[in-house]
């Protein structure tokens, strides 16, 4: 286990040498004390380490990560995550507005609750919330999959492509074109895989499927209010 | 209406009014309306009868000042000129001094802009690059990401950081050579990104992660920051996913360029790319192509102002874009204090864009060469803006980029000509005492003093 102060090296440093490791590091596991909110944390890694934050981060925590797994053991600020290629991200607080935005791979799972925006414009990232998450979360949301064990905010799903969306709870309202759909075996099928995964204590069953109703895919103008 | 109806009006009665005067009641021209015009008329009726509103490529057709208002004293008694051929003309230019390891220089300071592939085919994209580099200077992605064709052939490549995110990665993020962060577009500020299904191929659909012939309405909003405090925190993500290496731009479109720099700068900007709403675009509603943002004329001494004002001028380098044409607008933009200029329409004329070659089938399209701007739908004659294999198969990019590399050299040499003329040994030697203007507005605009006159409208004397 290596041990890196990030108050005392800077954040330089600690990126710099995170970014050194290869696939074939034995240095595997590494341990970043004195966070204090700081922003970029252990962005654009590309090794398949582990990397354990010790306290809550600043903005875009594990962005553009590739292969590591970065587990922030406190709370993550805006951008948790955002475009991520693959591996995975784990928060065990909660998360800031626009976690795991534009993710594109990997599995970025948020114990706490997370705020607006979450999922935004994903396109192939996984994400499971295991509180609730909030308003216009998922907007425009390309493909991959958004769970929420809790409720979901205002506008859910907006303007959503391919993504599928999972809520275990209640939706405040649905955003234009996102609509309720049917849960078939194939889903059930990746939400126990996902819930397993993100060591979720939920059943398949208990959620509702979310979808994009597909009416404006190409624009027409009797949809013009719905834009 | 009554002149023009003379011929309700019985014959003899008219006689009878005119007899030993006139024979005939004098006809006026029927008059059209300058305010509803012909042009205005046929896009009520395309409206009216399609519910949809007006989509296409290019950038304003509207006459705004421009740099045309504006001309050079050449030398005299008080400056005198430099030999053309004979004494040197220095034309290089650095950008992103201010905080980049790796700063991106040029031989040339005129660029090319991004244009995504997507709006252009990828040999369009490859004959970018093979001119950029030709030439000496460097080419930029746009919506949609980053292809083999102009990374493999792009010596300098700008990679476009866009709020779609289409297409973007580490890895490609880490082999560009520069970055830039956009956060609007001088034909559309506030504007966000529109591919329509017909381009929608299989390869753009698999960049883009969205299904195939579907509508791309990409974001106007980044999603994952919002105001400059953010954006500066995004700039240092970037910066530590890249090791400090690559310079960071920021390109803005016409609508604030004061406010609008100073906060390019505070968030951390290498470079500010300034782009008026002359600008080009791959497809945007007419009406905000015509209607929203600032001619790029307007937009500079603005600009130049906050980087003064701020003490970062040529610290942070400006690169100007929207309606360049020739090397006497790149000399003028480089006059005002622009560090360099990006042109996007005029590359594409240079590789053939709108060329007469194509008239007929221009007319079957139900327009002209010169006119043709309906680049969304993927038909063009030319080949350049498709992403139809047999359309973009008519265009050579060998031949096309070197086209583009002998006009980016003819524009080069014709700011030189224009440099040494006011006794100029480099480019950025330009200065707005060069100058004066041809308009009161153009005078207002830039602060250069209207011709025959040593008056500013707004500083007062006369
Ligand atoms: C076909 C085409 C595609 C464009 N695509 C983009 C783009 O993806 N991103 C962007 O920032 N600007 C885009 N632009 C705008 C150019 O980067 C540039 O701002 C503009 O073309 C400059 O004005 P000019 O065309 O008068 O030279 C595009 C322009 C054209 C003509």
């Amino acid at each position: 286990m290596q041990t890196f102060d990030l108050a005392e090296q800077g954040l330089r440093a600690l990126n710099q040498t995170l970014h050194a490791q290869k696939d074939s590091t034995n240095q595997t596991a590494w341990d970043i004390v004195n966070a204090k909110g700081s922003h970029a944390i252990a962005v654009g890694l590309d090794a398949p380490i582990e990397v354990n934050v010790r306290g809550s981060t600043g903005y875009y925590c594990g962005g553009m990560n590739k292969q590591a797994t970065v587990h922030i053991h406190g709370s993550a600020g805006p951008g948790v995550g955002e475009n991520m290629m693959s591996g995975t991200i784990i928060i065990e607080g909660d998360a800031s507005q626009y976690a795991g935005a534009t993710g594109r791979g990997g599995l970025l799972v948020i114990k706490g609750n997370a705020s607006s925006r979450c999922g935004i414009s994903m396109k192939g990232i996984d994400i499971v919330v295991h509180g609730s998450i909030g308003h216009m979360s998922a907007f425009m949301a390309q493909s991959g999959n958004l769970v929420v064990l809790g409720d979901a905010g205002d506008a859910l799903g907006d303007s959503l492509y391919e993504a599928r969306l999972f809520v275990r709870g209640s939706v405040k309202s649905l955003g234009a074109d996102c609509v309720k759909k049917e849960m078939r075996a194939e889903h059930l099928e990746i939400l126990a895989d996902l819930l397993e995964r993100a060591d979720a204590d939920a059943k398949p069953e208990e959620f509702t499927r979310y979808g994009s109703a597909r009416k404006l895919y190409n624009f027409h103008i009797d949809n013009a209010s719905a834009y | 209406m009554a002149r023009h109806g003379s011929s309700i009006i019985s014959t003899s009665t008219t006689r009878r009014h005119t007899e030993g005067i006139m024979d005939e009641t004098p006809r006026t021209l029927p008059r059209q309306s300058a305010t509803f015009t012909n042009e205005i008329n046929s896009e009520i009726r395309r409206a009216a009868a399609t519910g949809i509103y007006d989509i296409r490529g290019g950038g304003a057709k509207r006459r705004v000042p421009h740099f045309d208002d504006l001309l050079f004293l050449g030398a005299s008694i008080s400056r005198y000129p430099l030999e053309g051929y004979r004494e040197t003309c220095d034309t290089r230019v650095t950008l992103g001094t201010r905080f980049a390891s790796k700063p991106i220089e040029l031989d040339i300071p005129v660029t090319i802009a991004g244009m995504s592939f997507g709006a252009l085919s990828g040999p369009a994209k490859e004959a970018l690059g093979r001119g950029a580099t030709a030439a000496g200077t460097s080419t930029t992605t746009g919506d949609g990401g980053m292809t083999e064709e102009e990374r493999g052939h792009s010596k300098m490549l700008v990679y476009q950081y866009l709020p779609s995110r289409y297409g973007m990665n580490p890895d490609d993020l880490r082999r560009a050579d520069a970055i830039e962060i956009v956060v609007g577009q001088g034909a559309k500020p506030g504007g966000g990104g529109m591919l329509l299904g017909q381009k929608i191929s299989d390869r753009v659909a698999e960049m883009r992660n969205l299904p195939k012939g579907i509508d791309q309405r990409s974001a106007c909003r980044h999603p994952d920051w919002t105001g400059p405090d953010d954006l500066e925190i995004k700039i240092l993500e970037l910066r530590e996913i890249t090791n400090w290496e690559k310079p960071v731009y920021i390109k803005i479109g016409g609508a604030r360029p004061y406010f609008d720099t100073t906060l390019a700068v505070k968030a951390g900007a290498d470079v500010v790319v300034l782009d008026g709403m002359q600008g080009g675009t791959a497809a945007t509603q007419d009406v905000f192509i015509e209607h929203v943002g600032q001619p790029t004329l307007a937009c500079i001494r603005p600009a130049v102002q906050a980087l003064q004002d701020l003490g970062m001028h040529r610290e942070v380098q400006l690169v100007v874009s929207g309606g360049i044409r020739h090397g006497a607008d790149t000399a003028k933009a480089l006059a005002l204090g622009a560090d360099a200029v990006a042109i996007g329409t005029a590359a594409l004329v240079a590789l053939g864009d709108n060329d007469p070659r194509w008239e007929e089938e221009y007319q079957a399209l139900g327009t002209t060469t010169g006119a043709y701007d309906d680049w969304h739908e993927g038909r063009d004659p030319a080949g350049i803006t498709t992403q139809d294999p047999d359309l973009a198969a008519r265009f050579d990019p060998v031949a096309g980029g070197r086209r583009l590399a002998n006009y980016l050299r003819v524009m080069t040499l014709e700011a030189q000509t224009i440099a040494r003329a006011c006794g100029k040994n480099h480019l950025h030697n330009l200065e707005p005492e060069d100058l004066c203007a041809l308009t009161l507005e153009a005078s207002a605009m830039t602060g250069v003093p209207l011709t025959g006159t040593n008056w500013v409208p707004g500083q007062g004397g006369f």
